[in-house]
């Protein structure tokens, strides 16, 4: 069942036109949908629309059937979860989180009943009677959630709630709002930034780039088959390499560098003409062994992280990077011997910038996977 | 500090003269306050011996209680419709969004130009038109709307994050709602410092007062005090500072109460 729906939804501001352009997108009921792109997207700008507090310049906007366009934001049943948390620094913890009930008239039997199970949940029971200015960044973090649970509105909006927190915590709330969701059958719909806390996320991602939809899907297919230049680059870490290619004499040449032989399965259905851009994940750059060795490339940087190491080479102008498993002992200045091959690497249109072919090994890959 | 003791001796010597120049007058009013005629006119600086006779010749001689009860009622009406009208108008400034918003505001700004003086006689012919010479109401009505106390105001209440509202937007409070039970709470320690500046300014005005009563069961105490000094041929030096001392004591207790109240807003708001 679609319980949010965007159509042909458009934003402009006095001063910018076309924040966001022609977004046509709907959110099933129950599903953790991200909303991810670089700063100035318009990420923020739609969800706030979504949430009622921006004018929606053009297009529909509809909740369970209904279109809201005009709605106050307190007549479309969601609730918000803030960047800053937007606690209110003179309550405590308890009225903070009842704040919201007292307006709606709840009895106050079921305001106590419902404040006592949140606590409970978010594990804020000792802290009810403590100010915001008290608390921890994590603990003003829950008590924002906490505020937003309380509510029971079906759906919930977050935008980049978890910026704010140091990287293990973050990690730890990833998991705590996403099991909060799934157990309250909550619509989400979560702003981010970062790439990662949007794949692990999200059951669908939307990538979001100047105002246009790049791209929308399960995380698993954003990755593997991108569909243009930018999703490439966006999503992954570390990002996906990128070269310029060229097709001559039965050969792929990269940057001017890399000479692969043609593959000539893979080669099919990819127009000779075009000027090309090629991607090659990280992962997908092999050390070379005995017979499956292509290259020998110069190691301009190692980075060990304990159970995989990152290599960086200079193709021409592109940094490329390779993550391999286990700990290499490799050094700046080393030529390492590398496997690179056409299966595993997208192609592009480098003018449009879209996607032509996605890697095929992937493909396989997932096969297995199911 | 680290700072050499040479250095030390010059700065607090500088500070003892400074601050004795300025503290003088008041110095020289409390003793005078306490002298017997013949010590005033003999010109002894410090009494030779105490008397309270003064103080119970101002009580006894004029209606002090009175002037003082006019000003204590006056004093608090325009601060409290100060305070309700500035944080109301500041509110409208920082969360109403609304065509030619800060167009409006900096002319509102712009009248903090015009000096009272300026206004007072149109301000007069309003009040006595209305009928509202020699009453409370006249006296205290036209210094309700002040430029200064909204730009206070406004800035404080900009450091309040919007996203409060959106989430009380959000939470379906309104307006007004969110003004009463989010915004003045949160900025209670600016409204206390313009409440105690609005008090101190409207308890020690005198031109106003002046030309809008007429007779003595409205005025304030510093119209009071004035009279003292001209109502006696030879002036009685120790009366007229006796009263001055009396008048001086609610603003001091004001102030030191405020003081008080002024740090821990802002030792909080270095917590934060």
């Amino acid at each position: 069942m679609k319980h949010v729906e965007l159509i042909g939804v458009s934003k402009s501001f006095e001063k910018q036109q076309n924040v966001l352009n022609e977004i046509d997108l709907s959110i099933e009921k129950g599903e953790f949908f991200v909303l991810v792109g670089p700063s100035g997207s318009g990420k923020s700008t739609l969800l706030r629309m979504i949430a009622g507090l921006e004018d929606i310049t053009g297009g529909i906007l509809k909740i369970s059937d209904k279109t809201v366009n005009h709605l106050p934001p307190k007549d479309r049943n969601l609730s918000m979860v803030f960047q800053n948390y937007a606690l209110y620094p003179h309550l405590t913890v308890e009225q903070n989180i009842l704040f919201g009930l007292h307006v709606k008239k709840t009895p106050k039997k079921e305001q106590q009943k419902r404040l006592k199970e949140t606590a409970d949940m978010m594990g804020l029971t000792e802290l009810l009677k403590r100010k915001p200015k008290e608390l921890s960044g994590g603990q003003r973090q829950r008590v924002a959630l906490a505020r937003s649970v309380v509510s029971e509105s079906p759906i919930c909006l977050m935008d980049e709630p978890l910026s704010n927190l140091d990287a293990k915590l973050r990690a730890h709330m990833r998991i705590e709002i996403r099991r909060l969701q799934k157990k309250l059958g909550l619509t989400m719909i979560y702003v981010t930034h970062d790439q990662v806390e949007a794949m692990t996320m999200g059951d669908r991602i939307m990538v979001l780039n100047e105002g246009k939809i790049q791209q929308v899907g399960k995380p698993i297919t954003l990755y593997n088959k991108p569909a243009n230049l930018f999703v490439a680059s966006f999503i992954g870490s570390p990002k996906m390499n990128m070269g310029k290619a060229v097709f001559s004499n039965q050969q792929l040449i990269i940057e001017d560098k890399l000479h692969l032989s043609l593959d000539r399965a893979e080669a099919a259905g990819i127009p000779k003409d075009k000027n090309l851009n090629i991607g090659i994940r990280a992962e997908h750059i092999f050390p070379g062994t005995h017979d499956n060795t292509t290259h020998e490339l110069e190691v301009i940087n190692v980075e060990q992280l304990g159970n995989e190491t990152l290599i960086t080479f200079e193709i021409g102008k592109e940094l490329w990077t390779a993550k391999w498993l286990g700990q290499w002992n490799v050094h700046t200045g080393d030529k390492v011997a590398v496997s690179i091959s056409m299966k595993n690497m997208s192609f592009f249109d480098a003018d449009s910038g879209l996607l032509i072919k996605p890697a095929s090994a992937e493909r396989e890959q997932e096969v297995v996977a199911i | 500090m680290n700072m050499p003791l040479s250095r030390k001796l010059i700065f607090y010597t500088l500070l003892f003269v400074s601050a004795l120049l300025v503290f003088a007058p008041a110095m020289i009013a409390f003793m005078m306050s306490f002298m017997t005629n013949q010590d005033i006119m003999a010109g002894n600086m410090i009494p030779t011996s105490l008397t309270f006779d003064n103080y119970l010749a101002v009580f006894d001689r004029f209606p002090l209680l009175n002037y003082l009860a006019n000003s204590f009622i006056v004093s608090i009406v325009i601060m409290i419709g100060q305070l309700i009208l500035c944080s109301l108008a500041a509110y409208a400034f920082v969360f109403m969004e609304f065509k030619g918003r800060d167009v409006l505001f900096f002319i509102f700004i712009a009248t903090m130009m015009v000096p009272f003086e300026a206004s007072v006689i149109p301000n007069f012919q309003t009040i006595r038109d209305l009928g509202l010479i020699d009453s409370y109401a006249g006296l205290s009505l036209p210094y309700f709307a002040m430029a200064f106390g909204t730009f206070l105001l406004r800035q404080n209440f900009k450091q309040i994050p919007k996203e409060l509202k959106e989430a009380s937007e959000i939470a379906g409070i309104g307006h007004f709602k969110f003004y009463l039970t989010v915004v003045l709470p949160v900025a209670k320690t600016s409204l206390v410092t313009l409440g105690v500046y609005g008090f101190l300014t409207s308890w020690n005005m005198y031109l106003w007062p002046l030309l809008s009563t007429t007779n003595d069961s409205v005025r304030t105490v510093q119209i009071g005090l004035k009279q003292l000094q001209s109502q006696e041929q030879l002036n009685e030096w120790g009366v007229i500072m006796a009263g001055g001392i009396i008048v001086v004591l609610p603003t001091l207790i004001l102030l030191f109460l405020g003081q008080k109240k002024l740090q821990q807003g802002l030792a909080e708001g270095a917590i934060k």
